[in-house]
This record gives C-alpha cells, sequence and structure tokens, in this order.
C-alpha cells in the first residue's frame, strides 16, 4: 500500500510536469513553430518561480504560491518572446535559435541564483537555491499530492477548450497547417504564431516550476532541469499533438520515470539491484520505441517549421 | 572570384558582429553587477568607478583568457594558457561533428551523446585494454561514430527527426556510460578513493597522449616560450584537431563523396534521382559527425589531466552543445571552425577569472549564449551586410536579394 501511495506520488508528479510543458510545445507547433527551447523556459520558469516563493515566504501561503506559479509562468513568457521574435519577426531557424535559448538558459539561472545566494554585496559560489515547497505540498488519505495535479488539470481542461472551442484556437490551428490559407482569409499569421509560443511559454515555465520545487528542498541550477524538457517533446509526439492523448501519454512516460525512484521499495525490483541510471534510461528508450512504432503515421501540423513570409507565394 | 571573396568576407564580418553584440551584452551585464555590488556597501560611487570596477575586475579578464597574469618563468603561470589550449581540441572536433552534419542537411544536437560514449571508448581501450594513445584515439572515434549513426539510421529507415533522436540517445548514452564506469562502486575504471575515474598515469601512462615536451630530461626553464605553452595539458591533440579539421574541408570540398553528402543535404529526393543512395548517406553523415565528436573527447580525456566522474556527471557534458555554438559561429567552414573553437576557448577561460565575489563566472556562458541566439539570424545580417559590400565594391552588378 505504501508502496502504491509512492509510486501515486511520483507517476502524479512527473506526469503533471510533462503534461503541462508538453501542451506548451502543443500551442506552440499547432501555431507553426517548433518549440525545441522548452527545456530553457522551464530553467527560467523554475528559477523565476523559487526566486518568488523566496521572496513571498513571509507573505500568507495562498500569496506565495499563487505568486510563484504565475512569476514562473510569466517569466517563461518573457523567455518564449526571445524565440517568437527569432523565428516568426526575423525568420531565423527555429531548431537553432531554441537550441541557442535552451544553452543560454542555464548559464542566466546560473547567474541568477548565484546574485539570489549572494550576502552583503558577495556574490556566493553556488547556484544551489533552498526553498521551502510549505503550501505545495498535501497530504490526503497517505498519498502525497502537489497543489500542480489541481493546476494541471485546470490547465489540460481550459487547453482543450482553447484550442478546439474558441475563434483562437480555430485560427492558430489554422496557422499551423496551411498559414497562406488563413493569411487569405484575414488571419494575422504573424500574430498567431506570437500567441502560439507565448501559451507555450506560459505553460513550459509553470511546468518547470511543477518539476522542482514539489520534490526537492533545494536545486542546483548547475543541473538546469535535466532533459525533462527534451522529454516533453517526445511526450508531445505520441500524444499527436492532441490534448487528451498528450495526457495519456504523459502518465506512460511518467510511469516509467518514476521508477527509479521507488524501485528501492519494490521487492522484486530492489532484488535485482539495478543501478538507478537504468531506471533513468527507461523513458528515453521507451520513447524511441514508441516514436518509431508510431513515425509512420505522424500527425505533424503540416506547416510547422517553416517560416511564413507574407511575401512568398 | 571578386563576389566569392565578398562572399567569405561578409560571413565573417556578420559573425564578428554577432561577437561583438554579445560581448557587449556581457559588458552591460558587469555593469549592473559592478553598480548593485557598490551600491549594497552605501558608500558613495561615481558613475565612472561603476564601469572601471566592471572593466577592471571582470571584462578586462574575460577579454585576456588565459593571457591573464601569465608568467612565462614560473611553470603554474602559464597553467591558464595551458588548460585554455587544450580545449581548443575538444570545441574544434564537437564544432566540426556540429558543422558536418550542417552542411549534409542533418542537425546534430547528438554531439553531446556522442562526446560522452567516445570519452568512454577511450576510457575502455585504456583502462580495461591497457592500450597505447593511439589505439586509444581511434576506439573513441568508434564509439562515436556508432552513436551518430543510430540517429542516422532513425532518420534514414523510419524518418523521425534526427533532432529528438539525438536528443534521446545524448540521454541513454549518458546514464549507460556512468553506469558502466561506475560499476555499483566497484568498476573496473574506476577509482574509490578519489571517487573519480583512475588517472592515466597510475593505470596506463602509455594512454597519454603524448605532448611536444619529447625530452623531460631538459629543464623547463631552459625552453622556448612556444614549447613551454603547449606542455601538458596541452598536448600534441590540439595539431591532430587542427590538421582533422583541414581534412573535412578537403572532403567536403574537394571529393566527391564530400559532394553526394552535401546534395543529399540540399535536397534528399533530387540527390536520390541521380543516383545518390541517400539512406546510406544519410547514416554516414551521422556517423562521421559522430565519430568527430567521439575523437574531441578522446583528445581530451587522454590528456592525462582530466579525470570523468560517473557520479559528477549528471548533466550532459557542455563541450557537445558548445560545438553547436563553435559551428554556427563559423557557418559551419571548417577552417573558420579552428579560429571560432579559440574565441570559445578564450572567453571560457576568461569568465572563471573574474572577481568571484563580484561577478558570476557564468556570465561568459551568457556571452556565448547570446552569441548563439544572435548567429540563428546571422542570415538577416548577411543579406544586410551583402546589400552594403554589394553597393560599395560591386556597383550595378550587385545581384538583386544579395549575396548567398
Amino acid at each position: 500500500m505504501e508502496i502504491l501511495a509512492l509510486f501515486i506520488k511520483f507517476a502524479l508528479l512527473y506526469g503533471i510536469v510533462l503534461m503541462l510543458v508538453a501542451l506548451g510545445g502543443m500551442f506552440s507547433e499547432r501555431s507553426g513553430i517548433i518549440n525545441i527551447a522548452l527545456e530553457g523556459i522551464m530553467v527560467i520558469g523554475a528559477m523565476a518561480g523559487v526566486v518568488a516563493s523566496i521572496d513571498l515566504a513571509g507573505a500568507g501561503l495562498f500569496v506565495k504560491v499563487a505568486g510563484s506559479i504565475l512569476a514562473a509562468g510569466v517569466a517563461g513568457m518573457v523567455y518564449a518572446f526571445l524565440l517568437a521574435f527569432a523565428s516568426v519577426s526575423l525568420k531565423a531557424d527555429q531548431t537553432i535559435g531554441g537550441t541557442a535559448l535552451n544553452i543560454l538558459a542555464t548559464a542566466i539561472a546560473m547567474v541568477i541564483a548565484k546574485r539570489v545566494n549572494s550576502s552583503t554585496g558577495k556574490i556566493s559560489d553556488s547556484a544551489r537555491l533552498v526553498y521551502s515547497y510549505e503550501g505545495f505540498v498535501y497530504n490526503i488519505g497517505g498519498v502525497t499530492v502537489n497543489i500542480f495535479f489541481i493546476v494541471g488539470i485546470v490547465l489540460l481542461v481550459l487547453s482543450y477548450v482553447i484550442l478546439y472551442k474558441t475563434r483562437l484556437g480555430l485560427r492558430l490551428r489554422a496557422c499551423g497547417e496551411h498559414p497562406q490559407a488563413a493569411d487569405s482569409l484575414g488571419i494575422n499569421v504573424y500574430k498567431m504564431r506570437y500567441i502560439g509560443v507565448l501559451i507555450s511559454g506560459f505553460l513550459g515555465g509553470i511546468g518547470g516550476l511543477a518539476y522542482i520545487l514539489p520534490a526537492n528542498p533545494n536545486w542546483d541550477f548547475k543541473y538546469g532541469i535535466a532533459g525533462m524538457g527534451f522529454l516533453a517533446l517526445a511526450v508531445m509526439i505520441f500524444g499527436q499533438w492532441k490534448p487528451f492523448k498528450i495526457f495519456f501519454a504523459a502518465m506512460f512516460f511518467a510511469v516509467f520515470k518514476s521508477l527509479a525512484d521507488i524501485a528501492d521499495s519494490i521487492p522484486l525490483l530492489s532484488s535485482l539491484r539495478w543501478p538507478k541510471e537504468i531506471y533513468n534510461m527507461m523513458p528515453f528508450i521507451a520513447s524511441m520505441i514508441v516514436l518509431a512504432l508510431t513515425s509512420g503515421k505522424s500527425r505533424a501540423p503540416k506547416a510547422e517549421g517553416i517560416p511564413y513570409d507574407k511575401g512568398q507565394r | 572570384m571578386k563576389r566569392r571573396i565578398l562572399s567569405g568576407l561578409n560571413t565573417i564580418l556578420a559573425a564578428l558582429i554577432c561577437v561583438f553584440i554579445g560581448l557587449l551584452l556581457g559588458f552591460i551585464i558587469l555593469v549592473v553587477f559592478s553598480w548593485s555590488s557598490l551600491a549594497s556597501k552605501g558608500d558613495p560611487y561615481t558613475f565612472g568607478k561603476v564601469i572601471e570596477q566592471a572593466w577592471s575586475l571582470g571584462f578586462q579578464r574575460i577579454l585576456l583568457g588565459g593571457f591573464y597574469q601569465l608568467n612565462w618563468k614560473i611553470p603554474p603561470g602559464n597553467q591558464a594558457l595551458r588548460s585554455e589550449i587544450a580545449k581548443v581540441a575538444p570545441l574544434l572536433l564537437c564544432g566540426l561533428s556540429v558543422g558536418f552534419a550542417f552542411k549534409t542537411g542533418l542537425f546534430n544536437i547528438g554531439a553531446a551523446g556522442q562526446y560522452t560514449i567516445g570519452a568512454f571508448g577511450a576510457y575502455v581501450f585504456a583502462l580495461v585494454l591497457g592500450m597505447p594513445w593511439w589505439v586509444c584515439l581511434i576506439a573513441s572515434m568508434l564509439f562515436g561514430a556508432v552513436w551518430g549513426a543510430i540517429p542516422g539510421f532513425f532518420k534514414a529507415y523510419f524518418n523521425i527527426n534526427e533532432v529528438i533522436t539525438s536528443i534521446m540517445f545524448n540521454w541513454i548514452g549518458l546514464y549507460m556510460a556512468n553506469t558502466i564506469m561506475y560499476g555499483n562502486g566497484s568498476g573496473v575504471m574506476y577509482n574509490a578513493l578519489e571517487s573519480k575515474n583512475w588517472k592515466l598515469s597510475i593505470k596506463n601512462p602509455g594512454a597519454i597522449i603524448p605532448d611536444l615536451d619529447v625530452d623531460s630530461s631538459i629543464k623547463f626553464a631552459d625552453k622556448s616560450t612556444f614549447v613551454k605553452a603547449f606542455t601538458n595539458p596541452a598536448t600534441i591533440g590540439v595539431f591532430i584537431a587542427i590538421a582533422v579539421a583541414i581534412v573535412v574541408f578537403i572532403i567536403l570540398n574537394k571529393t566527391v563523396f564530400g559532394y553526394e553528402l552535401k546534395a543529399c543535404g540540399y535536397s534528399k529526393t533530387a540527390a536520390k534521382y541521380a543516383g545518390i543512395n541517400e539512406k546510406r548517406n544519410i547514416i554516414l553523415s551521422m556517423a562521421i559527425a559522430g565519430a568527430l565528436a567521439g575523437l574531441g573527447a578522446g583528445l581530451y580525456y587522454l590528456t592525462g589531466t582530466e579525470q570523468w566522474n560517473p557520479q559528477e556527471n549528471k548533466a550532459l557534458p557542455a563541450m557537445g552543445f558548445d560545438g553547436i555554438s563553435v559551428a554556427l559561429l563559423a557557418s559551419s567552414n571548417p577552417i573558420g571552425t579552428i579560429f571560432s573553437a579559440i574565441f570559445k576557448s578564450h572567453i571560457a577561460t576568461g569568465g572563471p577569472k573574474m572577481e568571484k565575489t563580484l561577478f558570476p563566472s557564468e556570465i561568459a556562458d551568457v556571452i556565448s549564449g547570446a552569441i548563439i541566439y544572435l548567429c540563428a539570424f546571422m542570415l538577416l545580417f548577411k543579406n544586410k551586410l551583402a546589400k552594403l559590400l554589394g553597393r560599395l565594391f560591386l556597383s550595378g552588378d550587385a545581384p538583386k536579394g544579395g549575396v548567398k
């Protein structure tokens, strides 16, 4: 029973993170922009959220929780703006721009974390931020649930509604499939793509915070976000760019990912004495197999990765 | 001919603009940090003092890199310069790896994983099999090539984007290499006392790449300054790396094989129509890119001073991603990569030389990160510059749309 509780805790933790970030990637890609910068957006969002939670530690619990989640989302948006600017306005190569932002993110996060750690005008040598997850984590009937579970479900439903039930969603999808046709009907393709990337930044930023805050009492930003953003990209592809499929894909990956954390408590697995790295490898290997099997019927947005040029025929 | 020179000049100028803006941004960040430290002390300060502090304790040291506090007379005095030179070899090869893939239409974001597996290969042959250094180097190349070929295979036969596959195999490679090397604390390659891999000098001195310090009986001070700069940890590795860059340049530009690989990059279908085996070429391109990154790791970890730490290395080696910046800055030109690798190594050496209590050393990484971001829209600079240069030098016959 205890194992099951632990399993649910970690599966939910990773599942919600992967789902949030993959939903972010979905909004960007449905509008036609490949968002490989999700990893970097997560780092920046996590950093901003953690710093906010440290700063708001004195204020009430609700202010602290809401404030840090909002800070993470907004920081992610600001960072994603850099991607939108490069790939929409300047028509730069989206993969290269995104990779640059990934590399830049860890450096920025370390500089800021060291600045936050500084005391009496002296910059610290460590980028490890210490914080409290009080208010983010609750124990309900022996199962640890964190606040991001609720946030995640709300955002999932909201994403579905926005994408399929609103005018904005329809226009966004049109820009990812056939921007020329969308443009001919008077839709501003550039604006739609900006919106797609910015929503993606908001969700990615919150996802970053959701990954590091509820599970660890401190985090060294030297490690960035340890590949979660890239895993979320695989989740998005496995989820065929659709909200609820992404949810199930995220849970599927989360089960593999959480095995690393609970293997010691399961008698059968602990008797194998496999090193932790084997379990860490599993979600990546699983995603490779899944990608190889599903590659034939990929539902990728048709215009993704191609910069839209109004003057081009 | 005139147009070709102009196009080359144009590329160099665009790269220099990226570098300049990146450095400027770094300087602005330093000024902010300098200002906030002075403000927090509460003493009166002037704008001049803020700038002066940012320059002398920060920016100047980044610019000097390994030359900061250089002293030829006392051996540790040139340690920084030697480690700067030692880092050029892996940076250059990772840059060549990414650049080679770019030239053949592929984005090799997997250099980090190929680098890891290359290091693993070098260690297996050096510590387990006790081979001499050149065998270990070949091993690192072969291991890297295999790791590069896998995403190529998935691309060729399953049509999965090499970016996503490479990223997955980066992590798989990292976890795999670390697990085997660590071996639950009792791995053959793992020295539990130091909690790192064994030092080559203890286990197998023959695996250390020779340095220019050919006759070690001569006293250090008696040698010319040039030789001194290249003694351990800067081995002949950097010369091997430069030679490889030239070979890659020749393969890409002067051989049929290189032409076929590039043709696949421009248009897979057109290449297929012309009778080129496009599946084989995609796999080959990625394998060569992987071999280059793997060799980079071999050249770095076989210097004998660097030790892999399977427990500490939980993040992917930055070298692989630095390779992307090195390649982009050089517009994937193998010869240009030599210079961008030197530049990158120079800046990275300078970062930690800054006054630690005032400026985080990662500001150097922010500078190079900003430079790659700018490189992403270098084409824009290039087109603007091409128009300008064309107007200046080719009055009248400048082609529409700029020099490509």
